[in-house]
């Protein structure tokens, strides 16, 4: 006894903290409880919706079949590199690209033009921002029914009063070399109205102290512009490209009622692309591995802009 | 230059004279008119008779002899109620749940504390980052499992959790007085009634924000339910309107597709027009949706 005494000891003393441990979780995770009841309703939709989607697509593009009657069989990366060896994916990444740069580089600088001429609030400048945010509001399906008789050959309103000026008039839609540009054109005028709301905010945080020493110091409108107006919207700047680029990406309604991605691929664009593997073709390990890159692709980019922000914020 | 100045009357004296903002103004009026050629277009073109054939179809000027007859063949050939009727549907029950959803989850970030809070927090914060619309593949396989696959419960599904409502919520809740569900507490009020009777009505600037946000978002809303539709009498207006488009579009009946886009997009506009403040300011705080 006397022998086992000692040995029993640490035993003993190694249970309460243990069990301590374990009723401090339970007590917690009860303290938690209603908070997680109130999170469930949100936390179930997120997970069949957003994770499950997630994990859906993982396992998705993990699979193929041979024939479209034939069972799943597993098949590694294969989707991904079928996919990167697809002319058609790799064509509407380019058009893609330079789809994000056409659209998004015009539209933020007519936004930013918009937001400082219209920056005074009176009945003219309401009444034009109004003017600049109807596009904003209408369904991109709407957006291209209108464009479609606008680039109409011929009849149509750019040619009735704009193309009869040029040499040879254009077929806006039907030449692969013009389509692009003509889709980027809707894009523009429909997306620079919202894009001007925040620069119309974030000119509000212009010190207007700041700007009257300036000109008192002889600034001029460019000056003042360059050195005050804009390093106070780099904020902006980011955001907005940030929102233009994911637009970039996912408003492709266009493409599907005016072109479906022709004339010869020349306006498919990455999730027109996903949308004819998975519904066209029902290859649905080449959409889900196609949904798999562009994903990466933009959660890079976002967590890029969300780092820089943080580096911005916390260097200011 | 009378009309300029009198802009310019705000504006610092030593300003005054500038002419740059001027220029930048004068090209943002022209830019404006021109951002409303589309929709003046659509006007006119609605009210042309089929008489004045398709090469002045594009003609800018109202025909002198307007008539309805592109407004009753665009209503007889889409089936414009049932779409406004399926859009409607979605709308409002998207919105509803929405409602349900971020209101319990904003106030469990805003006023209760609990373990993994954080963790719980960037769970819905890389909802923003996943962007949904990408997940369209993956999600109509969830649908389809479900047996939802041709209903609008389908097209609604996706979007009942919300990571920008929440934490729009969760904004407006922590600004309200703690004092306020003190008092409520010593009443004996549960945490429903809390939510219920003290921060709900509180909140009522926000939920406007984001009904407006949520409704024209999926008001305008296709590729999805293009994805999940399959039955014409369950499409909503913008899928409705792009079938209508391809139909007449064969015709050449751009009298009628005016008409047409016309209709779909009129109550848009007019809600906006009759709420513009509100619409803007919420628009300012949708940034990522």
């Amino acid at each position: 006894m006397s022998l086992a005494e000692p040995a029993a000891l640490p035993v003993a003393a190694a249970v309460p903290p243990r069990l301590h441990i374990v009723t401090r979780f339970t007590t917690r995770f009860k303290a938690s409880l209603p908070a997680y009841l109130l999170l469930l309703p949100s936390l179930v939709f997120l997970a069949l919706f957003t994770y499950g989607a997630m994990g859906r697509v993982l396992i998705d593009a993990l699979y193929q079949r041979a024939t479209p009657k034939a069972p799943l069989r597993f098949v590694g990366l294969d989707n991904i590199t079928a996919v990167l060896a697809d002319p058609a994916f790799t064509g509407a990444v380019i058009n893609n690209l330079i789809y994000a740069i056409g659209t998004a580089v015009p539209s933020i600088g007519l936004a930013l033009l918009f937001a400082l001429a219209l920056a005074r609030t009176n009945v003219v400048t309401s009444a034009l921002r109004a003017a600049l945010f109807l596009p904003v509001l209408i369904p991109m399906v709407a957006a291209s029914a209108l464009f479609l008789f606008i680039f109409l050959p011929n009849v149509g309103l750019l040619d009735y009063y704009i193309g009869r000026l040029l040499p040879v008039v254009p077929n806006w839609l039907g030449d692969p070399d013009i389509a692009l540009y003509a889709i980027m054109i809707i894009t523009i005028w429909k997306n620079a109205g919202y894009y001007m709301l925040f620069f119309l905010a974030g000119l509000q945080s212009v010190p207007e102290d700041v700007m009257e020493a300036a000109h008192l110091d002889g600034a001029g409108p460019f000056t003042r512009f360059r050195h005050i107006i804009l390093p106070e919207l780099k904020p902006t700047f980011l955001f907005v490209t940030v929102i233009a680029i994911l637009n970039a990406v996912t408003q492709v309604d266009h493409v599907f009622v005016m072109t479906k991605g022709g004339p010869s691929n020349a306006t498919n664009l990455v999730l027109f692309y996903i949308y004819q593997q998975a519904v066209e073709h029902y290859d649905i390990g080449k959409a889900s591995a196609a949904t798999l890159l562009t994903l990466a692709a933009l959660m890079a980019l976002t967590a890029l802009s969300f780092r820089t922000m943080a580096n911005r914020e916390g260097g200011a | 230059m009378k009309l300029i100045d009198q802009l310019y009357k705000d504006a610092p004296l030593a300003t005054r004279n500038e002419i740059t903002p001027k220029l930048g103004f004068a090209l943002t009026l022209l830019l404006a008119l021109a951002w409303l050629i589309p929709f003046l277009w659509m006007g006119v073109a609605t009210l042309r008779p089929a008489s004045d054939g398709i090469n002045l179809m594009a003609e800018l000027m109202p025909s002198l002899k307007p008539t309805l007859d592109n407004i009753r063949d665009a209503w007889e050939i889409g089936d414009f109620p049932r779409y406004f009727l399926n859009t409607t549907i979605i709308c409002t029950g998207i919105l509803l749940v929405q409602f349900v959803t971020i209101t319990l989850a904003g106030f469990a970030f805003a006023r209760l504390d609990f373990a993994g809070k954080s963790l719980i927090f960037y769970l819905f914060l890389m909802q923003l980052m996943l962007v949904p619309v990408l997940l369209i593949v993956p999600n109509l396989r969830i649908i389809a499992q479900f047996g939802l696959y041709d209903t609008l419960a389908g097209v609604m599904m996706p979007f009942f959790a919300s990571a920008f409502g929440t934490f729009l919520m969760r904004q407006a809740f922590e600004a309200i007085p703690t004092e306020l569900e003190d008092a409520a507490l010593i009443d004996g009020a549960s945490l429903i009634q809390r939510i219920r009777h003290i921060y709900v009505p509180l909140s009522i600037p926000s939920f406007s924000a984001f009904a407006i946000i949520s409704v024209t978002s999926h008001w305008n809303d296709f590729l999805w339910p293009l994805m999940v539709i399959n039955s014409p009498d369950k499409r909503p207006l913008t899928v409705g309107l792009s079938v209508f488009t391809a139909t007449a579009e064969g015709t050449q009946a751009w009298g009628t597709i005016a008409a047409g886009t016309l209709m779909v997009i009129a109550p848009l506009l007019i809600t906006f027009l009759v709420f513009q403040k509100r619409f803007i300011s919420s628009f300012v705080t949708s940034g990522i949706k």
